[in-house]
């Protein structure tokens, strides 16, 4: 039987986020001996064993604190199987932690299961295009759980908390801090239940002949802050914003879905406007529920993609979808 | 002070193309794999272009292009590639697909980087995309950089500026479409590149021309890289049965569709 180790990186006082509490579970999925293995400012228990590497200079994501610090839980727990969450701060650190240590990190992984005492994962390749089943001889083996797959451990967390000291280490970085929109402006939210995706249909010359990129600005801002729904946006869209063309000005490439952009998961999905073929699609492959907007019934986008396509106009369904948001908002 | 920028981007098959498993007695591949039509890597011709930016606007600097692929589709995406930006190419010719180990090709890349003439360390940066569009694995560049000694890593990165001081800004992405901010002191570095900010240049024949008389002395001592799935035991390989039941509305005003559309949200 295979010893785990939960490795995760804690909030600034001590507890877990979502995606660490998604790895938990994973990680008791698996059944058999496991500890806890946490970094940061500071830890509380995560498992009846729970090793820690807590300090100020651990409070921040940085490449060379960050990779002491596990190397030293790995290394202290005597784990053969690691399962992480696959956050950008382990992602930017936990591959080159396995190299250290001998194994091998696999990313992006969506199930992971042990039969038999033998584990395997399931993860996608291709950008979403071909699912695997594997199994690695290499050990440890470091397996860094994506976001949104398993439901957050819920159970009580209790035990005891054992500091670990992780070798001091030369540093030439230090972390200024995170820069993000103001709150208003933000378009991207991760735990929102639904997403948005606008596609270059929006920027198009409409049936008068002209664009209406104002009216389409409108339209998609009024709707995202009436339902608190992320935003995607199909590539072409986001690349006519690269090339200086006039588009939607609040798009950025953190917005883009698919082959070369992001595949959130969130349970519903409303694309309009949007076009293209398979590799496009995989923006939202991991939507659970998925409707379209769209004047052709027979686009590769929503066709044998989405659950219902509604052939129809953009701009006039949306504007009427804000109006009926709107009065609702009213009457509450 | 001038850099020397080392770019890691391999090949992977047209994002247009349709893909098919199919498994060999070496492994899971793509059907018809040395038949598609190639391309760089996205992520890591992002960071090629912020390569040649960063060395154009700091004089004395280089950039080579240390690139593991077969080496005939290697040239053929070469020669699309170099009309872009100028760059030496480092070719090692070995498979490229989705299902080689990413630890084994990480060493072969580091083994290449190491055996460039005159590159100082104290003016590298190791660049690359974040992720491929193949493996899409997210840990190449950090092995490359495990094997070269370098510890200051960043991943993700959209946005990097260079102080007069020497100090390099970095912006990598984080969850929720925000960014970390990091300063680190100067090379030696390992970035792997996001999107970031650049446009993808025009072609250039004249640049064209210029790395041609360097892309194809490098192919034809392409280095044999056979590197491999690295123990992996693939106990299956598929494309994702999604295929849904479409209901295909088309007579519907778009009142009654917005009302359908507002009902469904609130579910």
């Amino acid at each position: 039987m295979e010893s785990t180790l939960f490795l995760a990186h804690t909030e600034a006082d001590g507890s877990l986020g979502k995606a660490a509490l998604e790895a938990l579970s994973a990680a008791r999925a698996l059944g058999g001996a496991m500890a806890a293995g946490l970094v940061g400012a500071a830890a509380k228990p995560a498992a009846e064993r729970t090793l820690a590497v807590c300090g100020g200079e651990f409070a921040a994501p940085r490449y060379a604190t960050d990779a002491a610090a596990a190397e030293a839980l790995i290394q202290s727990s005597g784990a053969s199987i690691v399962v992480a969450p696959g956050t950008s701060r382990w992602a930017r650190v936990l591959p080159g932690v396995a190299h250290r240590l001998g194994g091998r990190a696999d990313t992006h992984v969506t199930q992971v299961k042990a039969d038999g005492g033998r584990v395997a994962i399931s993860r996608w390749f291709y950008r979403q295009r071909i699912e695997a089943e594997l199994e690695r001889p290499q050990r440890p083996w470091i397996i860094l759980i994506e976001p949104g797959c398993y439901e957050p451990y819920a159970g009580e967390l209790k035990g005891a908390v054992e500091p670990v000291a992780a070798p001091q280490v030369e540093c030439r970085t230090r972390v200024e801090g995170v820069q993000a929109p103001k709150a208003d402006e933000q378009t991207i939210r991760p735990d929102a239940k639904l997403l948005f995706v606008a596609g270059a249909g929006w920027t198009k010359k409409q049936r008068d002949g002209v664009e209406h990129i104002e009216e389409a600005e409108k339209l998609i801002l009024g709707f995202l802050k009436a339902t608190q729904a992320s935003l995607g946006s199909s590539k072409s869209l986001v690349d006519l914003s690269g090339e200086g063309q006039k588009v939607l000005t609040f798009l950025t490439h953190l917005n883009q879905v698919g082959q070369t952009g992001a595949t959130p998961r969130h349970p519903k999905g409303l694309a309009t406007c949007c076009h293209g073929e398979e590799p496009h699609v995989v923006g939202w492959r991991f939507i659970r529920e998925r409707r379209a907007v769209n004047l052709d019934p027979n686009c590769g986008w929503a066709r044998g993609k989405a659950d219902v396509v509604y052939v129809a106009d953009a701009f006039e369904v949306m504007s009427k979808v804000n109006e009926l948001l709107s009065a609702q908002d009213q009457k509450l | 002070m001038p850099f020397h920028i080392v770019v890691c981007g391999s090949i992977v098959p047209d994002p247009l193309q349709t893909l098919e498993p199919v498994v060999g007695a070496a492994g899971p591949g793509l059907k018809n794999e040395m038949m598609l039509p190639a391309v760089l890597d996205p992520w890591a011709a992002h960071a090629l272009y912020e390569a040649a930016n960063l060395a154009q606007r700091t004089p004395g600097s280089k950039v080579w292009l240390v690139s593991l692929g077969p080496k005939a589709k290697l040239q053929q995406v070469m020669m699309t590639v170099a009309q872009k930006v100028p760059f030496e190419l480092v070719a090692l010719d070995g498979p490229a697909g989705g299902f080689v180990d990413a630890y084994e090709t990480a060493a072969a890349l580091a083994g290449a980087i190491q055996s460039i003439p005159g590159l100082d360390r104290n003016q590298l940066l190791v660049f690359g995309g974040w992720e491929s569009a193949s493996r899409a694995a997210g840990a190449t560049m950090q092995v490359v950089g495990e094997i070269l000694g370098i510890a200051e890593q960043f991943q993700g990165v959209d946005e990097l500026t260079v102080a007069e001081s020497g100090e390099l800004r970095i912006l990598e992405r984080m969850e929720g479409g925000k960014h970390q901010v990091s300063v680190c002191s100067g090379p030696p570095a390992v970035l792997g590149w996001a999107t970031g900010n650049l446009p993808e240049p025009r072609n250039n024949p004249q640049v064209g021309m210029a790395n041609m008389r360097t892309v194809m002395p490098a192919l034809q001592k392409a280095k044999p890289a056979p590197v491999g799935a690295g123990g992996v035991n693939y106990l299956s390989v598929a494309l994702p049965k999604q295929q849904r039941e479409t209901n295909v509305i088309k007579d519907w005003s778009a009142e009654q569709i917005a009302r359908d559309i507002v009902a469904w949200i609130e579910e």
